[in-house]
């Protein structure tokens, strides 16, 4: 099994820009023919991006990509699966209530008559499953399948296509740890048959038991490639979590007081009914700052929207002084003293058509300082975004031009001024200086660790470990809709993110 | 960089795109007429002197107008909440059922000006009763609010020929309709106005609704942009997870706004039912439902828009009916196409000149 010496993928100086965020900076990436290579990183380190990019979903703005040492121009899907590329999605991409054979010749009927494409399907599939160990009934309905054979069928999908290289998205995100056992066998199959893997993912243990190669995507960039043989656990993970400079924030010890968050035995599921946290329990205190670390997708965002009047717990009790709150909405919590900076502030904090002004009473502008009664009194909206623009210094200092023409570190300001400048009691927070610039960051952080001292609790979530530890006077850390451990911000980030990524407590 | 991000003034958006669009309507238009063997700028000058060549060809453009301006503002207020309300046209029908009983109860014992208040009101409130199951299976079950809303233009439209059959019916008479209001039950015509600018009214049924729609495109603008209500009602509609994150109600806002858009369509029978015909009918509102979606869409769901989209409309259906009156070969049918046209290209096609014009203004910009 000694891989070929042309490699089957190369990427040359792929770049790519969504407006001001850099997903993927001049990225170099060889994948030899016959491996399997992990790429691993935190959520939002341009993993997806990338292999999108790769399966034709988007077009790198600079760069070059070498199938099997031939330049190809990927411009979108088809072109990638005639170069012999397959792609397994993290979200499967099956009609629910067609059978397993009817998704797999789906947009490869061969005719404008199903039967002979359908036999020649079958007696492919039986071939398929001899040679790979991929045995799944081909008359059986989507829906009815377990979501481990759901997936089997993806891979189906991809190699009756004629895939030669085969992408995995997360692959193990939805699976049961048996479910997933099985898929790194078949795996191990196809890589042994020559197909080549890339394997995307933020856990470690998988790259460490699967992968031949890996690589460590952090930030949009590739930070470094090892042979998976020679490298550690703890290397990746410091290498995924970074080492940065940190941005220090002055800030003296914690005078923690009375309990004012109280989160008990909360469980909440997402939208398929999911349970994303499970039984999680925990105070914030007046006067300290909590932190929860966690890679994203473990929870962290569901505990925030329960505890915000986002989502609907499905049980558990959360008490802010005392007083039961589970299920109330947004306004009811505000009322009660509950600020909340969300972590999506395009989709949930600003409503990106309104001018900035509009954005600076949201959901404050039933208030009686916004105008009497059902009036809304735009100069007094106005005076107030003026009072904050100049406070926040938010540039352009213009309240009525539209928020979606502000930079992300000011739209950020925007939402930090409207929620702290009401002086809420709790302060929720959730990825604060998310695709914000350095300047913003430091200024955002100075004013949380200023609400702290201002006797405020504040929850804050966070995947950047760095701003977890700078801020933070209590770690919790998520893993898999667990609170796997509560440790001092003095830990260290090896420590840190081996919790994160489930491995040790 | 896709063109649909890029910001351009005002007055290309809301000046030069509709009047482009308005154009290319009208382009193929003639083209249809010129081939049906007819001249297309001959129809033009007819259509556009039957609908505004005199002061009765005005009366009957503003009358339309009118009708177009109340269904139109009901349209735009459920749009700004993301909410597509195809059933003006069946709230309107129904609201008529609340103008035509005020207007049977008190007409015997009180002058118009009494009985104003009291058709507005009924008028509203039946159509407001016609969205509200709509809005709460919507706000509260999910059901599509489009399908509902068609699905209660067909009940309204058979509840309304029942009752106008079998219980509202004059009796020994044949026609499906009530009795003839008396002066006390009727909107009276503003030939005054008319008057006012040199012209005759003659028998167009003008009346004093078109100054209740002002005041309604008054409201409305107050409503969406100077209120608490109004700024849920946007919020709701631009980013529903913002108005979650806000704390803004959504069952409790579906439902309000529904019920003002319905009000609004209710009211547009105000115009036929007193201020026409005196008398309830059937099928009185005559597709003026459907013809508010495109004046909203092409007003941009802004009174002032409205208003202009509104009177377009009323060109086009006032002057098509002179034209085909005066061209046998121009049918009604053929009117139907203009008209048609024009919501196509300035509802449908909205933003089929943007990109051009996107990339000719960054070329500007450029330059």
């Amino acid at each position: 099994m000694s891989p070929s010496p042309t490699p089957a993928i190369e990427l040359n100086g792929i770049d790519k820009k969504f407006g001001a965020v850099h997903a993927n900076r001049n990225i170099h990436l060889t994948v030899a023919k016959g491996s399997i290579h992990g790429i691993i990183g935190e959520n939002g380190a341009g993993k997806s991006t990338l292999m999108s990019i790769l399966y034709g979903f988007y077009h790198a703005d600079a760069g070059s990509i070498r199938i099997n040492g031939k330049d190809t121009v990927i411009h979108d899907s088809q072109a990638a699966i005639s170069a012999g590329i397959g792609m397994v999605h993290q979200h499967f991409m099956l009609v629910e209530n067609f059978s397993v054979l009817e998704n797999v010749i789906l947009g490869v009927e061969g005719g404008a008559l199903l039967g002979k494409g359908v036999t020649g399907a079958r007696a492919a599939l039986k071939r398929l499953e001899a040679d790979y160990g991929l045995e799944v009934d081909p008359d059986a309905i989507i829906e009815e399948l377990p979501v481990g054979l759901q997936q089997r069928v993806e891979i189906l999908k991809a190699l009756y296509r004629g895939a030669e290289i085969l992408i995995l998205d997360e692959p193990t995100g939805v699976l049961t740890p048996a479910e997933a056992d099985h898929l790194f066998r078949i795996l191990g199959v196809l890589r042994d048959q020559g197909k080549t893997i890339l394997l995307i993912t933020h856990k470690l243990r998988e790259i460490m038991a699967i992968t031949d190669t890996v690589s460590v995507m952090r930030r949009g960039e590739m930070v470094a490639t090892r042979r998976t043989a020679e490298t550690t656990v703890e290397e990746l993970a410091e290498l995924m979590v970074g080492r940065r400079v940190l941005l220090r924030v002055d800030k003296g010890p914690a005078a923690p007081k009375e309990v004012v968050l109280s989160v008990r035995n909360l469980t909440v599921k997402d939208g398929r009914g999911v349970t994303m946290v499970d039984n999680v329990s925990f105070d914030v205190r007046a006067g300290e700052v909590v932190g929860i670390a966690g890679v994203a997708g473990n929870g962290q965002s569901e505990l925030l929207e329960a505890i915000t009047g986002i989502r609907k717990p499905a049980s558990g009790e959360i008490l802010i002084h005392g007083q039961p709150v589970a299920g109330f909405d947004a306004a009811r919590l505000r009322a009660l003293g509950l600020g909340h900076i969300p972590e999506d502030r395009h989709h949930m904090g600003l409503v990106l058509n309104f001018e900035e002004s509009e954005n600076s009473v949201l959901g404050y502008h039933r208030d009686e300082r916004y105008g009497r009664g059902p009036l809304l009194d735009l100069d007094a909206c106005r005076d107030d975004a003026k009072a904050k623009i100049e406070k926040y210094d938010i540039r352009p200092p213009n309240c009525r031009l539209k928020t979606a023409n502000f930079s992300g570190g000011n739209q950020q300001k925007i939402v930090v001024a409207r929620e702290i400048e009401r002086d809420p009691a709790l302060l929720v927070v959730g990825q604060p200086t998310r695709g914000v610039d350095i300047g913003a960051i430091e200024f955002i952080h100075r004013r949380l660790i200023a609400m702290r001292d201002a006797d405020k609790a504040v929850l804050l979530v966070s995947v950047e470990l760095d701003e977890i530890r700078s801020l933070s006077d209590r770690i919790l850390v998520m893993f898999a809709g667990h609170i796997v451990g509560e440790k001092t911000p003095d830990t260290g980030e090896q420590t840190l993110g081996l919790m994160m990524a489930g491995i040790a407590a | 960089m896709s063109t649909a991000s890029v910001p351009l003034p005002n007055w290309i958006t809301y000046g030069l795109m509709p009047f482009l669009n308005l154009v290319v309507a009208f382009l193929i238009s003639g083209v249809v007429v010129w081939i049906i063997g007819e001249s297309p700028l001959d129809a033009v000058t007819l259509l556009l002197q039957g609908a505004l060549g005199n002061g009765e060809g005005i009366g009957f453009t503003l009358y339309y107008a009118t009708n177009f301006i109340f269904t139109g503002l009901s349209v735009a207020v459920a749009y700004h909440a993301g909410l597509f309300n195809i059933g003006s046209e069946g709230q309107a029908y129904v609201g008529g059922l609340g103008a035509a009983l005020a207007a049977l109860a008190l007409d015997h014992y009180v002058p118009w000006y009494v009985t104003m208040p009291f058709a507005v009101a009924g008028a509203a409130i039946f159509g407001a009763a016609w969205a509200l199951i709509p809005a709460w299976l919507q706000a509260k079950r999910g059901s599509h609010i489009v399908i509902t809303t068609i699905m209660f233009n067909f009940i309204g439209a058979a509840l309304m020929v029942y009752l106008l059959v079998h219980v509202l019916i004059v009796p020994g008479k044949m026609a499906p309709e009530t009795r003839v209001f008396l002066p006390g039950g009727q909107l009276p015509k503003l030939d005054w106005l008319i008057a006012l600018f040199g012209g005759k009214l003659g028998a167009a049924p003008f009346n004093v609704s078109f100054l209740i729609a002002l005041v309604m495109c008054v409201a409305v603008w107050l409503l969406i942009w100077r209120t608490k209500l109004g700024y849920e009602i946007r919020t709701l509609g631009a980013s529903p997870t913002a108005a979650v994150y806000a704390g803004i109600p959504y069952v409790k806002t579906v439902i309000i706004t529904m019920l003002i858009s319905g009000g609004l369509a209710g009211m547009m029978a105000l115009n036929p039912v007193l201020g026409a015909s005196a008398r309830l009918q059937v099928e009185f509102v005559g597709g003026a439902g459907f013809v508010g979606i495109a004046v909203s869409l092409m007003g941009r769901s802004h009174p002032v828009g409205i208003v202009l989209a509104a009177i377009l409309f009323g060109v086009l259906y006032q002057g098509g009916d002179a034209l085909s009156f005066d061209m046998p070969k121009i049918t009604r049918d053929m009117i139907v196409v203009i008209q048609g046209l024009v919501v196509l290209f300035a509802g449908a096609l909205e933003y089929m000149f943007r990109p051009a014009i996107v990339r000719i203004w960054q070329r500007l910009g450029k330059a």
